[in-house]
């Protein structure tokens, strides 16, 4: 036993290990092996990754063909929804209609869990495959009714045709 | 063990029962829960759901456990694979054509069908026939219909008929094509309507003034008491973030069973009328501006301090609770005036010393159903308090004899004796009651009345009467509004003693609004303080103080062109007053010319307070609403004006302080109403402009006022009368 408290042999090994630079070279070996793969990073924004048509992102609320809003102002949405996020004012409309007077959801509340599309029995609330959206302003941060059906008539192809893609899962 | 006692087994439980009792009454009190939809302790039995299907042993077939009576040694199971696999196949007919729209039914997450339909149903339909639809009925503004949900249960039809009394609600048709309706295009119209809604275990019938505006699960629940009669309903305010949503009825057995009048139940829409007072505003050059409390009260408090007391008139509602009456008298004698009275509405106001310290109905609700014979004498009992019309139709069903000595044109859904008489004829028809009451009981009536009993004009209907009051062991004599409003009052009270005595009646008041009683007993009364102690110099009473003017006035929570004997008058005098404080929630545009100070007070749903109802109970509750804008209570307000006013121990933290403080001042015990000396029964008649406006149903006060569905109904119209 020597002072270090190693072997005789094993600091033999050691020192042959140091001469050869052995563990340089294997280090060297894996760098060589990654240079010759293709690249993973994408260079973002110009390249973007693929996404799944489950993407959660930010909200919209969709209408049926005919234009009619279609959120019923059932407030199970609101019910589910973990991080009390979303609030809702509802009441008749001149029509005899159950619709919202306000629907908002606080995206800083929000934790893009899916529940209130999960819970909307008639595909009203959706979570879009947009995830590049900043706030400037304070109150910005609130998506109100309007503003997520502007973001629902703008996508509503994409909207129809993940939720079709999606279709054959459910 | 007695002869009508036997015992049964539920589930391996041997429970006791009584002969004749069925099933579910007995499982509901032992608290098994056996599922059921047209099932109601207090409706008769139809059997017409089936979902309380329960395995009887050596029984063919299961049977429905609220029409199955109880037998010796009975066996049942309401849990064996067979009571479910019924259960389960009745609630899987039930479904077949209740439509799938629960998200926008406002019985959705308190719908009786939800519920069973979790625990019974099945997860998907085997029925792809089509579903039927049945066209929705307009049956009023104040409950909604989609009858395309009923499931046949005829909880409302029942109730029409059984409890209310009508027949306005039936069914047409016979299986797939039964529909429930009114049998000709009408508006259900009558004043317990909404209990219907409660009643109905599916969203068919709802609540229109509700309708979409909030969901079961986002309202809390919170314990309060009517404010619009003297019965004291308990109910249940459902508050969404601060908001006032609906009302609901509190179960209470020995007041409002499981019902609420109409009035208690949609009057709420009033909190949020448009012409509610958001600031305190003070008159300046002519000018009403918004202003800070603190500037308004130190005003009001200069003023009232710089007016000579004896000047001073304050004015309270019987409506305003036992807390702000008993502050208000307080400042009122604090200040050193005994000008203060809450009766509004009295005409005759002589004869005070024989006021019953607390007016009460002389029993008790419950046992007013065990009546032998009830008279009322001056009252439209179904708009006065329609809670206690009901109880005494269930008297009437029990077999009471029940007399109204009333104005004609009232209609009541029982057998009952009824003595037409114009209100102006109302004294002389007291008079010949005695006078029957002298035939039928032996006995002489006193002489101090005996100037106006009539021994000769008495009819069959007047000595039917007399003998029912007079061989009625529990027989009990009730002076209604009308009565009390009466020109003639004292006599009125004073000869429906007399025949109290003479019958063995008991003899009893139903006090105005919600807390007549309770001002009374607290001292809102000009001869009178605290616990009915008498003062030595009685100030002006009501009439006095709005005949001519005084130098100052102080309103709490009625409107006078409305509120009073003589409105026009009652205008003029304060529009003729220095100096005019109204605390009212609401402005009325009457209020912008006499005002000179308006204070923003809550409704009973934004305030703390106690109630005395007519049978004497105290009943206190907590407010359940935020303040609509910078309306702040009304003890509060009197609390702190006392402040101001630099009166001595006003230092109340909450109102359980004040409550307790009136507790104190007032006599707890409860007493029967003696008569003491007679008042003179001189006097002519009184002309028909004198007698009091007909009783409205929907005009009582000011908050149902303002509820817009209550003035939508025809029973405020007073059209359609049914």
């Amino acid at each position: 036993m020597s002072a270090h408290g190693l072997t005789d042999m094993s600091m033999i090994r050691n020192w042959s290990k140091t001469l050869l630079l052995t563990e340089l070279r294997s280090g060297l070996a894996v760098t060589l092996r990654n240079m010759l793969r293709p690249k993973v990073t994408v260079r973002y924004p110009e390249e973007k990754t693929p996404q799944s048509p489950r993407f959660r992102g930010l909200h919209a609320q969709r209408r049926y063909p005919n234009g009619e809003e279609r959120c019923i102002a059932c407030k199970l949405c609101e019910a589910v929804c973990p991080a009390l996020a979303i609030t809702i004012e509802s009441d008749m409309r001149d029509d005899g209609t159950r619709r919202t007077t306000r629907y908002d959801i606080d995206l800083f509340k929000c934790i893009y869990c899916g529940f209130c599309e999960e819970a909307c029995p008639v595909d009203a609330i959706v979570e879009t495959r947009i995830h590049e959206y900043h706030m400037e302003n304070r109150g910005e941060n609130i998506m109100t009714k309007d503003k997520l059906l502007a973001v629902g008539d703008r996508y509503e192809a994409m909207i129809a045709a993940d939720k079709a893609a999606d279709s054959q899962y459910r | 063990m007695s002869d009508d006692q036997v015992t049964i087994e539920v589930d391996g439980i041997s429970l006791p029962a009584k002969k004749g009792q069925m099933v579910m009454e007995v499982t509901d009190d032992a608290g098994i829960y056996i599922p059921r939809f047209c099932y109601h302790a207090k409706l008769s039995v139809a059997a017409n759901c089936r979902m309380c299907l329960v395995e009887v042993e050596k029984a063919p077939k299961p049977l429905p456990a609220c029409a199955t009576p109880v037998a010796e040694g009975m066996k049942i199971s309401t849990k064996s694979p067979a009571a479910i696999a019924a259960q389960r196949a009745t609630m899987e007919f039930l479904l077949i054509n209740h439509p799938l729209d629960c998200p926008i039914c406002d019985q959705g997450g308190e719908c009786e069908l939800q519920d069973l339909a979790m625990g019974y149903g099945r997860d998907i339909s085997r029925y792809n026939e089509g579903k039927r639809v049945v066209a929705d009925k307009d049956i009023g503004p104040l409950v909604s219909t989609d009858m395309t949900r009923c499931i046949h249960c005829t909880r409302c039809v029942r109730f029409t008929e059984e409890i209310a009394g009508f027949q306005e609600l039936g069914t047409m048709g016979r299986g797939e094509d039964m529909k429930i309706g009114t049998y000709v295009e009408k508006a259900v119209n009558h004043e317990l309507s909404g209990n219907i809604i409660d009643l109905c275990p599916v969203g068919a019938l709802n609540s229109k003034p509700f309708r979409y505006r909030a969901r079961a699960w986002e309202m809390i629940q919170q314990a309060t008491v009517s404010p619009h009669d003297s019965f004291g309903s308990n109910m249940f305010a459902h508050v969404k973030q601060g908001r006032l949503m609906r009302v609901v009825p509190q179960p209470n057995d020995e007041i409002n069973e499981t019902w609420l009048s109409d009035r208690d139940r949609f009057s709420y829409d009033g909190i949020y009328s448009t012409d509610r007072v958001i600031k305190p505003l003070l008159r300046i050059d002519g000018e009403f501006r918004e202003t800070e409390w603190s500037t308004v009260l130190e005003q009001v408090s200069d003023r009232l301090q710089q007016t000579d007391a004896a000047k001073i008139g304050f004015l309270s509602s019987p409506g305003a609770t036992v807390e702000e009456s008993f502050l208000l008298q307080r400042i009122a004698r604090g200040l050193g005036t005994n000008n203060i009275d809450h009766r509004l509405q009295a005409r005759d106001l002589g004869d005070s010393d024989n006021d019953p310290v607390q007016p009460h109905i002389g029993t008790d609700i419950v046992s007013l159903e065990s009546a032998d014979a009830i008279a009322v004498i001056g009252s439209d009992l179904r708009r006065e308090v329609p809670m206690l019309a009901h109880r005494v139709r269930k008297a009437a069903l029990a077999g009471a004899t029940v007399s109204f000595i009333n104005p004609p044109g009232q209609q009541y859904q029982f057998s009952h004796q009824y003595l037409a008489t114009e209100l102006t004829q109302l004294r002389a028809a007291l008079g010949a009651l005695i006078g029957a009451a002298e035939v039928a009981t032996g006995k002489i009536a006193p002489d101090s009345v005996a100037q106006r009993v009539d021994r000769q004009s008495h009819d069959e209907t007047h000595r039917a009467v007399a003998e029912s009051l007079a061989q009625g062991e529990r027989s009990h004599i009730l002076l209604g509004h009308l009565a009390q409003r009466h020109p003639a009052f004292t006599q009125i009270r004073a000869l429906a003693s007399v025949l109290a005595d003479m019958t063995g009646a008991t003899i009893g008041f139903i006090p105005e609004s919600a807390n007549a009683a309770g001002a009374s007993l607290v001292g809102v009364l000009p001869h009178r303080g605290a616990g009915g102690e008498p003062v030595a110099t009685p100030g002006l009473n009501a009439r006095q103080m709005l005949a001519d003017a005084l130098d100052a006035y102080v309103l709490f929570g009625f409107e006078p062109e409305v509120d009073t004997v003589e409105g026009a008058q009652a205008v003029e005098t304060l529009r003729n007053a220095n100096f005019v404080v109204v605390m009212s929630p609401w402005l009325s545009e009457q209020a912008l010319e006499y005002a000179d100070v308006i204070l923003p007070i809550g409704t009973f749903a934004e305030t703390a307070g106690t109630y005395v109802n007519l049978e004497g109970r105290w009943q206190s509750f907590s407010g359940v609403a935020t303040p609509v804008g910078e309306a702040r209570p009304g003890w509060k307000v009197l609390r702190v004006l006392a402040n101001y006013l630099h009166l001595d121990a006003f230092d109340y933290n909450d109102a359980l302080e004040v409550t307790v403080a009136a507790r104190e001042a007032v006599p707890v015990e409860l007493q029967d109403y003696r008569i003491g000396p007679m008042p003179s029964m001189d006097g002519a008649d009184f002309g028909d402009d004198l007698m009091p406006a007909p009783i409205s149903l929907y005009g009582s006060d000011s908050l149902v006022r303002r509820s817009r569905p209550l003035q939508r109904t025809p029973l405020a119209r007073g059209v359609g009368e049914s």
